[in-house]
């Protein structure tokens, strides 16, 4: 505390000096307002690197870093953010300044931000730590979004964001639902372009959610959007995303349907892998199940759906067949499945295929008498089998089981074993 | 009965020839192929299963599961037709008809399905233990089990295997079909052999822990005395029982029989053991 003290006086003596020496000087008295003071001035406490305020937090600022950040450089005086102190207020000033209003000057930014997530969370003070301009772009050494050293640069976006949506801590105070996101980000296929391969065109954060008037996926308005995600996606992924509107899904969603996938519904939001991982092409099929319940029933009671199910994708999966962003109904004389099309698709994993090949059902469902008869009645009869079998040799082996039981242990009474006789047992 | 220790040791009494060494080789060929068959199709029955992902694993993966089960197919389908050659050579060259009808054969007759009755009642303690022939009506079903069984599996596993070849002569959708009998059948072999063959040939108490005629060849005099008076009453007046007269089995036969049954009965059980727990959680 002494020591604070102490800086404190220096910082006092350091304005009043230069003042009373101004005001020796002939012209100081010219005008009767005060000055506003100088960056030099303000620099005189702030830059030293030890500077407290008079409630023990630092108040430095590095001096350096403010020459080189946009600001600095445009050659904004401290009291250009800092207006209250402009009118030359009496120094050492007053502990708590006013927030410095970034919409002074960035009114559109401010106006987006005000429509975000991130305003709204601290307008209705569910989570009053939620990011402002500072949290993102720093204060004193901002620079612009495209130099490199910038915290919202496109390679440093992702640890900017990650501060809070990559920290536990900071998501279960704010109650942020969807997790951290930013791990599973950095994993994903995006991810690792962006960090490990140095993309550029790889997209960070904000080429999804925007920048300043990030919304909630479920506002209408959002970039995340269900219905607006495939126009996002669709910025980079252009052919796949036209592809995708003329298949019955990407038909459904443009009608509005709330059921039928949009890009993130298969492929996640942040966890995007290549379509080629085993891995993937495993677990989406899942996804398709989530709605085609009946289908991946059936699909499960299959050689395809069986090897899938135990996690080797080198049997055809729902994609292989129903193509991924192209499907249509069955009927469409487009659709792979298509009777004019079954064969040849067939024969991209079975050389050999013919018409007669093609009669095997990928959904054959044995429970179907309708669908699949014959199926359907071999299935009944096995099942009579087992049962027929299993329930005789069941009784049986238990009788057998019980009276063998019952004679070795009356052998065992009568001659503890050593005469194996059971022939009055007979 | 013949598992308690017979006032003589075993290696000294009696024994009779029962099966032939080429018919012991072949059940030995069986029963490896046949586990490994199990332990690699199982897993794909029951693929939702987090226990059929490991067993997966374990056999290399979907590759080399897949390879292995083949290369069992191949095993037990050489088995089966060395099996048929010499049921060929049987009737054709040495012209032994008893295979076909009579007191040795494999044939199902009016006696086993009396012998089931009298065996039920003595089960209840309605009736004495019935007398055997040279096979009883369990072994009898035991035998046409596997037979119709390889045939079924074998045949269905082969339009499996070669879809695009079959399809020349078969509807696709006889696919389906083959894999459901594939699956099913394969479902009551596995359970089958595994409980109930288990039991019937080793596990019941009279044979407790096991019987190593299959891995010997041949039986003692008590064991035929005691399960087989009908066959031994037979061959005594025929005058052909000393023709099948021999030495215990070298004592490595017991050894090596002993072992490789208690791990496949170990196996075995450790199949039917996760079978039951997929279709009791499922």
């Amino acid at each position: 505390m002494t020591r604070a003290l102490i800086r404190l006086l220096i910082c006092i003596t350091a304005i009043i000096g230069p003042a009373a020496a101004a005001a020796a000087g002939p012209s100081a008295q010219a005008k009767g307002a005060p000055k506003p003071p100088t960056n030099d001035d303000c620099l005189a406490c702030h830059g030293d690197a030890g500077a407290v305020g008079a409630n023990g937090r630092s108040v430095a600022v590095k001096a350096e870093a403010f020459a080189a950040s946009i600001h600095g450089a445009g050659g904004l005086a401290c009291v250009d953010c800092h207006a209250d102190l402009a009118k030359g207020a009496e120094f050492p000033h007053a502990v708590t300044l006013k927030k410095v209003p970034c919409a002074a000057c960035h009114d559109k930014a401010v106006a987006a931000y005000e429509t975000g997530v991130h305003a709204q969370a601290r307008r209705s003070g569910k989570n009053l730590t939620a990011a402002t301009c500072i949290d993102c772009h720093g204060t004193h050494d901002i620079k612009p979004s495209t130099d490199p050293e910038s915290r919202t640069h496109h390679s440093k976006l992702l640890d900017t964001c990650g501060r809070c949506h990559g920290d536990e801590a900071i998501i279960k105070r704010g109650n942020i639902r969807v997790g951290n996101v930013v791990e599973l980000f950095r994993d994903s296929i995006h991810g690792k372009a962006l960090t490990r391969s140095g993309l550029t065109v790889a997209p960070t954060c904000s080429d999804c959610h925007g920048s300043h008037d990030i919304r909630r996926k479920t506002d209408a308005a959002s970039r995340v959007y269900r219905r607006t995600v495939p126009l996002t996606c669709g910025k980079c992924h252009e052919g796949i995303v036209r592809e995708y509107w003329t298949s019955i899904h990407g038909a459904q969603v443009e009608k509005g349907s709330p059921l039928a996938p949009v890009c993130s519904s298969c492929h996640t939001a942040h966890e995007i892998s290549r379509a080629d991982v085993e891995g993937w092409k495993v677990a989406v099929i899942k996804e398709c199940g989530t709605c085609h319940e009946e289908s991946i029933k059936t699909y499960r009671d299959t050689f395809h759906g069986q090897v899938t199910a135990l996690g080797y994708s080198r049997v055809a999966s729902c994609a292989d067949c129903h193509g991924a962003h192209t499907i249509v109904p069955k009927a469409d004389q487009r659709s792979m499945v298509n009777d004019a099309n079954r064969v040849k698709t067939c024969k991209k994993c079975h050389a050999g295929a013919t018409e007669s090949f093609a009669q095997y059902d990928p959904h054959g469902d044995s429970s179907n008498r309708a669908r699949n008869p014959f199926l359907f009645y071999t299935s009944q009869f096995m099942k009579m089998l087992l049962l027929g079998v299993f329930v005789f040799f069941g009784i049986h082996t238990l009788l057998w089981l019980g009276r063998g039981m019952q004679l070795k242990a009356a052998a065992r009474l009568r001659g503890q074993g050593d005469d194996d006789s059971t022939e009055d047992g007979r | 009965m013949t598992s308690s220790a017979p006032p003589s040791d075993p290696m000294t009494v009696t024994h009779y020839r029962r099966f032939e060494r080429t018919d012991r080789l072949l059940h030995g060929f069986l029963m490896f192929s046949f586990l490994g068959l199990a332990f690699t199709g199982m897993p794909l029955l029951f693929s939702h299963e987090t226990w059929a992902a490991s067993l997966a694993r374990i056999f290399g993966g979907f590759n080399a599961a897949g390879l292995i089960h083949r290369f069992c197919a191949i095993v037990m389908i050489t088995v089966f037709v060395i099996h048929l050659s010499r049921i060929v050579q049987h009737l054709f060259i040495r012209k032994d008809l008893g295979i076909l009808w009579g007191p040795a054969s494999m044939v199902p007759q009016p006696h086993d399905f009396f012998e089931l009755i009298a065996h039920l009642r003595w089960f209840v303690g309605l009736g004495p233990q019935p007398r055997f022939e040279h096979f009883t009506y369990w072994e009898k079903f035991d035998y046409w089990a596997v037979f119709w069984g390889m045939g079924i599996i074998g045949g269905s596993g082969l339009v499996l295997w070669f879809p695009e070849l079959f399809a020349y002569v078969l509807p696709g959708w006889l696919f389906n079909i083959a894999m459901v009998v594939h699956g099913e059948e394969a479902l009551l072999a596995v359970g089958f052999i595994f409980t109930i063959h288990f039991f019937n040939g080793h596990l019941r108490p009279e044979k407790f822990p096991m019987d190593s005629v299959i891995f010997t060849g041949r039986v003692t005099v008590h064991e035929m005395l005691e399960e087989r008076q009908d066959e031994y009453a037979r061959l005594v007046s025929s005058g052909r029982l000393d023709e099948l007269a021999s030495a215990a089995a070298p004592r490595w036969v017991y050894t090596l029989g002993r072992s490789v049954g208690a791990v496949a009965v170990t196996f075995g059980l450790i199949m039917v053991g996760l079978i039951l727990f997929a279709l009791l959680t499922k």
